[in-house]
């Protein structure tokens, strides 16, 4: 089934490359792809029985034996819900492409194209099969920014594929020492082998992994790609950034980092925080002075990823005292961004493509033009401030709960990032929605239907996880106890 | 024992027969487009005896020892005479310009493949000698080809700096007789291995230094690159992808077989220097390439850079690894990157004549939205670009990682990251062509048609990147196969 969930979209970016001709067709054929992909991840999702806990729906064969590489996908908790959010995001940013009017066959395989490899990323638990799709992701996203982004798009997007590259480069070499040192690829071993006696110093490959992740997170100083990238590339594909791509860099510290390397990482969990509580201000104060709507938010991201940062970074304690609550905010916090910055970005998208602008003080009053986009916008905006009942709450609480107890006065500073957050959020919301409304804008409408899908799904998302989220972290906790297990039975 | 001889010597044969029918050909025929048919139909026949030669023979030598017939030498001959094959299928439409000579175009590509395939199986230094000079003349004269000022040059400069390289190489050649005793690769492992010499090593580290240096050249190695920009920029475009892969290939096959079959016991020296100079000339080819403009010459500081690349798997003497598969992966690394390394740049520069014979220009800016007129080029191009870089799923990254891996076995995690380092680097300007041909507006939205066996030449190169990226498999077991045999004296050395 994970096979069929990862590749049914790279075969429907063949059928379109190949087969299909009409626009009409194209966009039509693309979302029903996404909706039955959606499908297999939402039916992959319910198939894992967090009570059992381990891998499950694994398929895997010999694929390189002379390297001993293998095909291996597998569902544990942590990875399930990512490849559930995946799915939604995917979905949402087919739809959000409805108006592409530009060399559409090609747009709709990219986008397809792209939405394999993500899955590969999440579902791949051999090292040189993750790699292939973290690596291969930066094609489609190359092209999606460069050709159908806006501003510097060529600038933007040789520069987050650079950055991604140099990144992973790094990583490549860890994994091969990981290889030399134990003789596998396999991930589910990796994780459970004893790697500190490497050719090289093992905290020397615990910090090329972590560059890598690092950058895709992406945390200061290493974020300066983000949003560039994001600003200039089209709706969906800052949705796809922000919803899922740069999840993969927290998924790598939980993967990789926490799980292979425990001793390192609680070692250096002083720099994870450090770093995170940096993001998160930083991040902050730097959103508040954004005049344009779509950097604004895109530079959230940075201050939203570096909560993920602080909840990882709650696993530096003495061994005893190593609680999964801290870890399980920030895997929480990946999949509550996903949702509510994939749809703050689909919004901005609306109001850009009715408006066209996306300067701040031009905007204004919109709310009366197009009340179904200013609700939601108000929506996700609180959702992303952390209003309790929607999603965004219940990440922050569980990586607040989990730090503060390791690192209480970097934990205390973060949360004032959470009065920056709700400052900039509703600042931004009054300059754009309310006020008296504009005469330059009195043509524009509200979304139409097939805008309004996208949205809908979306805040059904951040909606039911934020008054039920033990659909989430339930699963998400049969991925990390493993992990706790590990870090407590370390020494001193 | 004649005729044992010939047998093992039969697809050498039967190509040089194959290039004198073809010349012969050529003068009783006037539809000059039977003269390529004949010779890749012809090819056929040296193909075969070598798959023959694969399976039927394990490792012998001929004509009274000098050469080799194993399977490291047979992986080359089949890899040469599969490039020769596709770059045949792939100019079709750049020969077919030609006012005059299209024969002995054919014949010359011929015999220098010749010389290519006894240069894999020579174990005796004149040999070597002999077989690098019949590679390198047909070449020098094919780079010559148009007659043009800067074909002329092109053709003059190689001849030149494979005279000065040759007489480097000599020397060195030289001096490793001299101190050995023995012109047999054997024989100079024997004396090596015994280590009683006069003025110890340092005498005969000259002669490696030396030979290094020769073969250096061969190789587009920095610091012996000078000559590649221009003779890759001036020669006809089919010979610079001939230069490009198989006088690389067989340049390699040549080096390994000295280094890893005479030199072992000694690679504790060599195996620095050529990190070092791997280091060199990764850096140096990416670095200048990122400022060129023309894509023919962009291609030859990235050959600079792959040859740096490749590199890493002969120095990565895998002195720590266990077993005798510990001690193959560098040298069965350098084996599957340039199979996967050929396919790749073949890929590229098929793509590059199709477009250039059309706009007539091989400046980068002026590949501009190719991808709208003529799409399948433009894939292919992209995707060797892609294979270049080493992006997955294609060639270039499964070879990369065979190199790299080696490299990390072989304690040289330093050379590993400096080669991920240039590999980010080179994606800057590989890229650039990618941007150009896909976002870039062109002048004309005219198609550009190709004839059939070029694109049935883009396909198969096309198709090889994709199905070495994907099933790196059976090549890999190909190649280990291949190096097991060369290293099968290495292996005794303690």
């Amino acid at each position: 089934m994970l096979t069929a969930t990862v590749f049914l979209p790279l075969a429907g970016a063949l059928v379109i490359a190949l087969l299909l001709r009409r626009p009409r067709a194209i966009r039509g054929f693309a979302i029903g792809v996404m909706v039955a992909d959606l499908a297999l991840a939402a039916l992959a999702f319910t198939a894992y029985d967090p009570k059992a806990g381990g891998l499950q729906l694994v398929e895997r064969f010999n694929w390189i034996p002379s390297l001993n590489v293998q095909y291996f996908l597998g569902l544990d908790g942590l990875n399930a819900p990512l490849v559930l959010l995946t799915g939604l995001v995917g979905l949402c940013a087919a739809l959000a492409s409805w108006r592409i009017e530009v060399r559409v066959r090609e747009y709709f395989a990219w986008l397809l194209v792209l939405q394999t490899a993500v899955m590969g990323v999440f579902t791949g638990l051999d090292f040189v099969l993750f790699f292939i799709f973290w690596e291969l992701e930066l094609v489609p996203m190359y092209f999606l920014i460069s050709i159908w982004g806006s501003g510097r798009k060529e600038y933007s997007a040789m520069k987050f594929l650079i950055f991604t590259l140099s990144g992973s480069a790094f990583m490549l070499v860890g994994i091969l020492v990981l290889y030399f040192s134990a003789g596998t690829f396999d991930m589910t071993v990796l994780a459970k082998s004893d790697l500190t006696n490497l050719i090289i110093p093992a905290q020397m490959v615990f910090f090329f992994f972590f560059l890598a992740f690092a950058i895709k997170l992406p945390t200061w100083p290493l974020h300066s790609w983000l949003p560039d990238a994001h600003t200039d590339a089209p709706t969906a594909g800052s949705v796809m950034l922000a919803g899922v791509l740069i999840k993969f860099g927290g998924y790598g510290l939980i993967r990789v980092s926490v799980a292979m390397f425990p001793q390192e990482a609680r070692d250096y969990a002083w720099l994870i925080v450090s770093l995170g509580v940096i993001s998160i201000i930083y991040g902050a104060i730097v959103t508040l002075r954004q005049s344009d709507l779509k950097r604004l938010v895109a530079f959230s991201s940075i201050s939203h990823m570096g909560l993920v940062l602080l909840g990882i970074g709650s696993v530096g304690t003495v061994a005893a005292g190593v609680s999964p609550v801290g870890l399980n905010g920030a895997a929480m916090q990946m999949f509550t961004h996903g949702t509510i910055t994939g749809l703050l970005f689909l919004l901005v998208g609306l109001v850009y493509e009715k408006a066209h602008t996306r300067y701040i003080p031009d905007l204004g009053g919109l709310a009366t033009r197009m009340p179904f986009v200013a609700s939601v916008f108000v929506l996700a905006g609180l959702a992303s401030l952390g209003l309790p009942s929607l999603s965004g709450f219940v990440s922050e609480a569980l990586v607040f709960l989990g730090t503060f107890f390791v690192w209480g006065w970097p934990t205390a500073i973060s949360v004032f990032g959470i009065v920056l957050t709700a400052g900039y959020i509703l600042w931004m919301v009054q300059r754009v929605f309310f006020g008296p409304a504009l005469v330059r804008y009195e043509h524009i409408g509200d979304a139409t239907l097939v805008e309004k899908l996208p949205l809908v799904v979306m805040v059904i998302a951040i909606v039911v996880v934020g008054v039920y989220p033990s659909i989430l972290t339930d699963v998400f906790s049969a991925g990390i106890n493993p992990i706790v297990e590990r870090l407590r039975v370390l020494g001193p | 024992m004649i005729l044992r001889d010939l047998y093992l010597l039969s697809p050498e044969i039967a190509l040089a027969g194959v290039a004198i029918v073809v010349i012969i050909l050529d003068l009783l025929v006037r539809s000059k487009r039977v003269v390529g048919v004949v010779a890749f139909v012809g090819l056929a026949v040296p193909m075969a005896l070598a798959v023959v030669l694969w399976a039927d023979v394990q490792s012998e030598t001929a004509v009274f020892g000098t050469l080799a017939v194993d399977r490291f030498a047979i992986f080359f001959k089949l890899l040469v005479l599969a490039i020769v094959a596709v770059l045949i299928l792939g100019s079709a439409d750049y020969v077919a310009r030609f006012q005059r000579y299209q024969g002995e175009f054919y014949a010359l590509v011929l015999f220098s493949a010749t010389g290519m395939m006894l240069l894999a199986a020579t174990t005796e230094l004149i040999s070597i000698y002999i077989s690098l000079e019949l590679t390198a003349l047909p070449l020098a004269a094919l780079a010559a080809f148009h007659r043009d000022e800067r074909s002329t040059e092109a053709g003059f400069k190689f001849l030149l700096l494979s005279a000065m390289s040759s007489a480097l190489l000599l020397y060195g050649m030289v001096l490793v007789y001299g101190f050995t005793g023995s012109t047999q690769l054997q024989g100079i492992a024997g004396a090596v291995a015994q280590g009683d010499m006069p003025f110890g090593s340092y005498a005969l580290l000259a002669g490696i230094t030396l030979m290094a240096v020769g073969f250096g050249f061969k190789i587009a190695m920095a610091p012996f690159q000078m000559w590649v920009p221009d003779v890759y920029e001036g020669a006809p475009t089919p010979i610079t992808a001939y230069l490009s892969v198989a006088s690389k290939a067989a340049g390699f096959a040549v080096l390994l077989r000295v280094f890893y079959f005479a030199l072992p016991a000694v690679s504790g020296d060599w195996s620095t220097l050529f990190a070092v100079l791997s280091a060199l000339s990764m850096t140096v080819g990416n670095l200048v390439a990122i400022a060129q403009d023309n894509i023919k010459r962009m291609l030859a500081y990235s050959t600079i850079a792959h040859a740096g690349y490749i590199l890493v798997g002969v120095a990565a003497f895998a002195a720590r690894a266990p077993g005798p598969d510990g001690v193959a992966l560098g040298p069965s690394g350098v084996l599957f990157y340039l199979a996967a390394y050929a396919a790749t740049n073949l890929a590229a520069f098929f793509a590059i004549m199709a477009i250039a014979n059309r706009t007539g220009s091989e400046q980068i800016d002026d590949f501009a939205g190719i991808a709208r007129r003529a799409p399948l080029v433009a894939a292919v191009l992209a995707f060797a670009m892609l294979s270049l870089i080493g992006i997955p799923p294609t060639a270039g990254f499964m070879g990369k990682l065979y190199l790299f891996n080696a490299a990390v076995r072989g304690d040289l995690v330093w050379l590993a990251v400096v080669g991920v380092i240039n590999s980010v680097v080179s994606a800057y300007y590989y890229l650039r062509v990618v941007r150009v041909m896909y976002v870039g507006t062109a002048p004309s939205e005219e198609a550009m048609p190709s004839s059939w066996p070029v694109r049935l030449a883009l396909a198969l190169s096309g198709g090889g990147i994709l199905a070495i990226g994907l099933l790196p498999g059976p090549l890999s077991e190909i190649s280990q196969a291949a190096v097991r045999t060369l290293l099968s004296l290495t292996l005794k050395v303690p």
